[in-house]
């Protein structure tokens, strides 16, 4: 099967690959995984005290697809509100990257994980 | 199709695989399109058919994994077909730090040590999922059925986990 030039640029040159000091009372963490291909995606997100997303990071242990999904979100969020951030769906991603239907769980795993993280953002606040 | 059926042998998830293996031959012979060359087409078209069926049936009971979805599946729950996400922190954190391990071997001074510890961690922690699952498949509930997909899904992560290990292994040797 082929990747799609997007998607292969990501994997080549996947942005903000890392982590951040998760002591770090500013960052919060989406952990997500796909049983069916065992992909495990970890998403950081820095978020200012204005609910604005300075910063974020990944690391995901996958196919390419997995890969260029996870490092196109950190390039999608920054900068956007929570709120905003929220609205991101997996189609936007598939489309972005133009994966095929097979693939398709990767963008939903990219979409879940920063579900997961901002739902860490939520009860954080609520405390 | 119930493959236990086909195979007559009572469902469960701990099966005697030599039994298992035994029927298959026995239904392998009796299904077989040699047998039914001097018959009609509709025989011999019923033959390929049910072979495949034997063939497909010997596969899902002998692998442990495919064996528990098809209990699912006769259940009313298919699972091999999903793209359910899991989010269960702390075992993807674990499966994380499994992952940077298996990054770590190729430049470690100590790499078959570690190539032993990942499989007996590997293996112990599948062989707790698995009884785990054993028991919850015994007895039909809903929520024994819910956490047995769970552990299922696990299951799944462990046998890519230890697919990467053999590849990673492999790799040293070229």
């Amino acid at each position: 099967m082929a990747y799609s030039e997007k998607v292969i640029e990501h994997y080549e040159n996947p942005r903000n690959v890392g982590s951040f000091d998760k002591n770090d009372p500013s960052v919060v963490t989406g952990m997500v995984g796909a049983p069916a291909c065992g992909d495990v995606m970890k998403l950081q997100l820095k978020i200012g005290e204005d609910g604005i997303i300075e910063d974020a990071k990944f690391k995901t242990y996958g196919c390419g697809s997995a890969i260029a999904s996870s490092s196109l979100v950190t390039e999608w969020v920054k900068g956007k509100s929570v709120d905003e951030a929220a609205t991101i769906k997996n189609a936007d991603i598939a489309e972005e990257l133009a994966l095929p239907p097979v693939k398709i769980h990767c963008s939903i795993l990219a979409e879940d994980a920063i579900k997961a993280a901002l739902d860490e953002y939520k009860s954080k606040q609520d405390k | 199709m119930n493959y236990f059926e086909l195979f007559q042998i009572t469902p469960s998830f701990d099966i005697d695989t030599a039994n298992l293996a035994e029927r298959y031959r026995e239904l392998q012979r009796a299904v077989h399109p040699d047998k039914f060359a001097n018959e009609s087409e509709q025989q011999k078209l019923l033959s390929v058919q049910r072979t495949a069926q034997v063939n497909d049936g010997y596969q899902t009971l002998k692998n442990p994994l495919r064996r528990a979805e098809h209990m699912l599946s006769l259940r009313g729950i298919d699972i091999s077909h999903e793209t359910t996400t899991v989010k269960d922190t702390a075992f993807l954190m674990q499966q994380m730090e499994w992952r940077e391990s298996l990054e770590d071997i190729k430049d470690s001074q100590q790499a078959d040590e570690l190539i032993d510890d990942l499989y007996q961690s590997f293996a112990g922690f599948e062989k707790t999922l698995s009884q785990l699952l054993a028991t919850l498949l015994a007895t039909e509930s809903d929520e024994n059925n819910l956490s047995a997909a769970d552990q299922i899904r696990k299951l799944k992560f462990m046998a890519k986990l230890q697919d990467e290990l053999a590849r990673v292994e492999d790799s040293l040797l070229d």
